[in-house]
Parts: C-alpha cells; sequence; structure tokens
C-alpha cells in the first residue's frame, strides 16, 4: 500500500470512523462506513481528495448477513485511483440518504435502486416514477429472494419443447459416451 | 358479424373524463374479396413493404445494413418509414421488455391495414437466451399475431431477407391474415397484453 493511500485510510478513519482501507488492486481499494457518514464523506472526498467523479453506485443482496450493501465507487482522475465506499443498510426496510446534491446524475441511479432492490431514498428528485418496471407489483426484482425463473414461467407463457444444450453435458454426449468418470 | 360490429370497448382505464377524447370502435375484420382483383392487391402488397422505423431489440442493428448497396432491400419494395401510419410491416427485433410491449402493442394498433408483422431473432420464439428473465416476454405471437419468424441469435441480414421473401410467397398466397387474425381474436390478445402490462393508461385500442 502506497503512503498517500493509507494516509488517506488514516484521515477517513479519523474523520468519519471508516473502517481500514483495503487495497484490492494497485488501483483500486474498498472501504467500509456507517451509512449516517457516508454523505459527508463523499463531499469531504470530493472537494478535497480530487476524487471528482462518481463512476456508479451499486447494490449487493446480502441475504445470508440480511444486509443490503451500497457501493459508491470514486474516480480521482489525477491520482488515476478507484475508490469504493461501501455501508450496510438493513434489509427490511432500507433508507440512504439521497445524494444528489452531490452529483446531479446520482438522482438516475437511486431511481433505479429504489426499483431493483427496494432502497427508499427520501428527498431525490423523481425517485418514485417508473425506472424500467412500468407497474410492478411484486419484490423488487434484484433481491435474490426473488425467483426470476417462476415469475417468467408463471407470466409468459413459456413456449413448450423448449431443449437446452449445456455444453459440458453436450461433450460428455457426443465427445465421451460411455465415460462415467466425467 | 353485425352484434360484434355494435360492441364498444369500455377503456376502463383511461380517468371517465378522459373516455370521451379516444375511440372505442372494436378492430374490424376485412375479408380478403376473392379472385384476380385480390391477386393483384396481394401482388401490389407484397412488393411495397414499408418497415416501421421502430428498432425494438438488439436485432434492430441487422436492419441498417439492409439499407446498404451490399443487400440493398429497396430492390425488394422494402423501405423504411418514420410513422406508423405509414408502414405495413413491423419487424420486432430480438427480445421484447414489457415496457417495450406497451409501444409494440400500440405501434401495431395504429399501423394501418394491411400490416404484418416478422419476428426476428429466436427471443421472439421462445424468449432466446432472456427465456427465464422478470421482463422480458416469451412468446411475442401471444401478444400480436406474428407472420414470420426469422430464428437465430442474431440471424444475418441474409436470413432477414429470406424471412421477407417468405413473407411476400405468403402475403402473395393469401395466407399472412395476422391483421384479422387480430381482429378475431381480440380479446384474448388483449387480456393477454394485459397480464402483462400492469400500467395501461391508454385505449383498449389504440387506432
Amino acid at each position: 500500500m502506497t503512503e498517500t493511500l493509507s494516509a488517506l485510510g488514516a484521515e477517513l478513519k479519523n474523520r468519519y470512523g471508516f473502517s481500514d482501507i483495503h487495497e484490492q488492486r494497485k488501483d483500486v481499494a474498498f472501504v467500509f462506513a456507517e451509512p449516517g457518514n457516508v454523505p459527508d464523506a463523499l463531499a469531504w472526498l470530493r472537494d478535497h481528495r480530487g476524487y471528482l467523479h462518481l463512476s456508479f453506485i451499486t447494490c449487493v443482496d446480502r441475504i445470508e448477513e440480511d444486509e443490503l450493501e451500497l457501493v459508491y465507487m470514486l474516480r480521482s482522475h489525477e491520482a488515476r485511483h478507484d475508490l469504493a465506499v461501501k455501508c450496510r443498510l438493513e434489509r427490511k426496510n432500507p433508507v440512504m440518504q439521497t445524494m444528489h446534491g452531490h452529483w446531479a446524475a446520482v438522482a438516475t441511479y437511486e431511481r433505479e435502486l429504489r426499483e431493483n432492490f427496494g432502497i427508499q431514498f427520501p428527498g431525490c428528485p423523481r425517485v418514485e416514477e417508473n425506472f424500467v418496471l412500468e407497474g410492478w407489483d411484486n419484490l423488487p426484482p434484484m433481491r435474490r429472494d426473488f425467483d426470476t425463473r417462476k415469475y417468467s414461467e408463471e407470466t409468459y407463457y413459456p413456449r413448450p419443447g423448449r431443449s437446452t444444450s449445456d455444453p459440458a453435458d453436450h461433450m460428455k454426449k457426443t465427445q465421451y459416451p460411455g465415460r462415467a468418470d466425467l | 358479424m353485425s352484434t360484434k360490429e355494435k360492441q364498444t370497448l369500455p377503456n376502463l382505464d383511461l380517468p371517465a373524463s378522459d373516455r370521451g377524447y379516444f375511440c372505442d370502435a372494436r378492430p374490424e375484420v376485412v375479408e380478403p374479396v376473392k379472385g384476380i382483383w385480390e391477386n393483384f392487391l396481394n401482388w401490389a402488397r407484397a412488393n411495397s413493404l414499408w418497415i416501421l422505423g421502430f428498432g425494438t431489440g438488439c436485432g434492430a442493428i441487422e436492419l441498417r445494413p439492409l439499407m446498404t448497396s451490399r443487400f440493398d432491400m429497396y430492390r425488394f419494395g422494402v423501405q423504411p418509414r418514420p410513422t406508423p401510419r405509414q408502414s405495413g410491416l413491423f419487424i420486432i427485433g430480438g427480445y421484447a421488455s414489457v415496457k417495450t410491449m406497451k409501444r409494440i402493442v400500440r405501434s401495431y394498433e395504429q399501423m394501418q391495414g394491411p400490416k404484418f408483422v416478422l419476428g426476428l431473432g429466436s427471443c421472439t420464439v421462445n424468449g432466446g437466451m432472456y427465456w427465464d428473465s422478470y421482463n422480458t416476454i416469451n412468446r411475442l405471437d401471444h401478444y400480436i399475431p406474428v407472420d414470420v419468424y426469422i430464428a437465430g441469435c442474431m440471424p444475418r441480414p441474409e436470413a432477414l431477407l429470406a424471412g421477407i421473401k417468405t413473407l411476400q410467397e405468403r402475403i402473395m398466397a393469401g395466407e399472412a391474415e395476422g391483421q384479422n387474425e387480430y381482429a378475431r381474436n381480440f380479446d384474448w390478445y388483449k387480456a393477454n397484453q394485459k397480464k402483462i402490462i400492469k400500467d395501461w393508461n391508454m385505449p383498449d385500442y389504440n387506432w
């Protein structure tokens, strides 16, 4: 880990109570935070540490721990470095502060996250409007307990007679017939 | 027929104040005239297929090369048109999400007859690689009538031209009756459409 990165990690820890910074690659680092500290920390990183660009916001459904993990991926073009700020929300009723004041484009990400993961972002402009799913009335589809195949079979009239050719099965049948050890 | 023609559509999903602005007529079956006149009409229809310029999926990318001199769709009388009112052929270019399906239904109903539908790619046949997706339909022919399918992922422009040739043969043989099929089974199609398009905020038949 470079000195600048460990210094940044220490400062984030001091100021905003972040976890230890984890260097995944030379140009990518991860750091965990409490959800309440994230907006201030992102503003500080943007204004004082050169992480001007928000590459994306995404969410990971940690169903085993009953939590949703939000990932804010920041980019410093000057340092050529990516920093991912992660925070965990309760899975049952996830609410996160909106960040659209920091970057205007965030509003679209948050609108999409509300639709696909059911995370609420109070105060975000147009967040209640449909993004892709119009009139969706089921579980948010990117949650891992949503069974997309079952939903598709119940809703979209699957055509009978569909066959799949899994490459592994196909090779066993055509190239190595009678080989039980494969 | 006479009882059916008098039936009107309720347009229940429109606000009551707006219902007066929209037509409530059902689509009507246009019986083909028998004999040599119909043959002539079918010959004319088959040789002036105008495509609706609505790229509804990744397959729309295969329509572009058709315009170029290499494939040259104009020699078959095929050309793109900018609006449903001027086009007679709707090419569904692959997967159709529910959001797109709403626009497809709307555009299809706005096209003036005689109109034909060409399902391009495996996704229109059985869902293709998106068969288990929560947001893409599996069988296009449950929502709008399809005259010719072109299987493949993606079919090349040559396959598309072959599909257009097949469609022309079907039209000349008087078999491309999708529009009448739609009018006869309108309630079935409409029920299927409304099952997936849950925010139906348009008239039941948009023409």
